[in-house]
């Protein structure tokens, strides 16, 4: 054997044991994966068209969404987005963004709310809330979560949140804590934010809503709290109910300091 | 009517990059609905992509691509301000043509 052949041969050997020594765990994977997708997030799709649903005259009243309160006073969706769910005076309850839309699309637009919440997700009017819900978030895109507790209803929102956190149940005995009540945590290649604490920027409450690429939709926290259900096989929750703004209050109180990368971009 | 794509053009080293962002359901017409009934094909069959009114890109599009899907390419020459065009159409026949500026 030649010099150059006993080279090469070795040279092939080194590459025959590289992939053993690289071997990329399913985070880095999942993560390269989300790279290559991040620039050409289809939420822009879904903002842009928020954008022009918020400005647009509709419904029974004839009317724009650009005086509602989203708790920052009357048509201000910067910021807005970051302290909710929050107590409206108006209303008299702890709301999330998806219920308080409802709000104002009853009170201003003459929408009938409750068909709303009772459509299917990502038919009629469902789908404007779902173009809603990514303009308004991708508003605070960059800001931190602060979500008010001065108020009683709001800490009573937190306390209840937490114990639907724990609450175990359901013909699997599951908890939302079971899965996101620990870290390192994962389903297949999904790692499971731990939900208790605050789980960093861009990182559980604070990528939500996000663009699902194996269901092409845009999914908002009450899609994302309605799924997780699903899979717990819980009875499904009812949309912009009390229990899922519980839930809400208390991933988001958790998360406060978190950087909101919303509408993200999930697999 | 179609929704409006998202374009976003930029010079680089002497070239343009282009970067798109359609929407559209993209059926493949092998999905079943609910009742079992086949969901017709819906998809972009043809992209095409001007430089100042110049053809500079076009390709044929079959049911295999995303929902929604996302291109980007790169056109040799050009600078800022040049205008870049973009127009899909459906097996439908529905089409759909945005224009954007080079940045």
């Amino acid at each position: 054997m030649s010099k150059t052949a006993l080279a090469l041969f070795s040279a092939a050997a080194a590459l025959i044991g590289a992939p053993a020594l690289a071997q990329k765990s399913a985070a880095d994977g999942i993560a390269e994966y989300r790279a290559m997708l991040a620039d050409g997030n289809p939420a822009e799709l879904f903002e842009a068209k928020g954008e022009e649903l918020w400005k647009t005259k509709r419904g029974p009243k004839n009317a724009s969404l650009e005086h509602c309160d989203l708790g920052k006073g009357p048509g201000v969706v910067k910021g807005a987005f970051v302290e909710l769910p929050r107590y409206f005076s108006d209303t008299g309850r702890v709301q999330d963004l998806e219920s308080r839309l409802l709000t104002c699309m009853e009170a201003q637009q003459g929408f009938d709310a409750k068909a709303i919440a009772a459509t299917g997700f990502g038919k009629g009017e469902q789908r404007s809330l779902e173009a809603l819900v990514a303009y308004i978030s991708a508003e605070s895109r960059g800001l931190k979560f602060n979500l008010p507790q001065s108020h009683a209803a709001e800490q009573l929102m937190y306390a209840a949140g937490k114990k639907l956190f724990y609450m175990r149940g359901g013909p699997y005995d599951f908890a939302c804590a079971t899965c996101h009540g620990e870290e390192g945590k994962r389903i297949r290649l999904q790692d499971l934010p731990a939900l208790y604490k605050n789980p960093g920027d861009g990182v559980g409450f604070a990528s939500w809503p996000a663009y699902r690429v194996s269901s092409g939709d845009l999914w908002g926290m009450q899609r994302r709290l309605n799924d997780c259900y699903r899979q717990q096989r819980f009875p499904y929750p009812g949309y912009a109910s009390d229990a899922t703004i519980a839930l809400a209050t208390y991933m988001g109180v958790n998360s406060k300091g978190a950087v909101s990368s919303a509408p993200a971009l999930k697999r | 009517m179609a929704d409006p794509m998202r374009i976003r053009a930029q010079a680089l080293n002497g070239n343009i990059v282009v970067k798109v962002l359609m929407q559209h359901e993209m059926e493949t017409g092998l999905r079943k609905d609910a009742n079992g009934k086949v969901i017709p094909a819906w998809h972009i069959t043809d992209v095409t992509a001007t430089l100042n009114g110049n053809p500079v890109f076009s390709a044929q599009w079959g049911p295999a691509v995303s929902k929604n899907p996302f291109l980007e390419f790169t056109i040799k020459g050009g600078k800022a301000g040049d205008k870049v065009s973009i127009q899909w159409v459906d097996n439908q026949g529905n089409k759909r043509v945005d224009e954007a500026t080079v940045a």
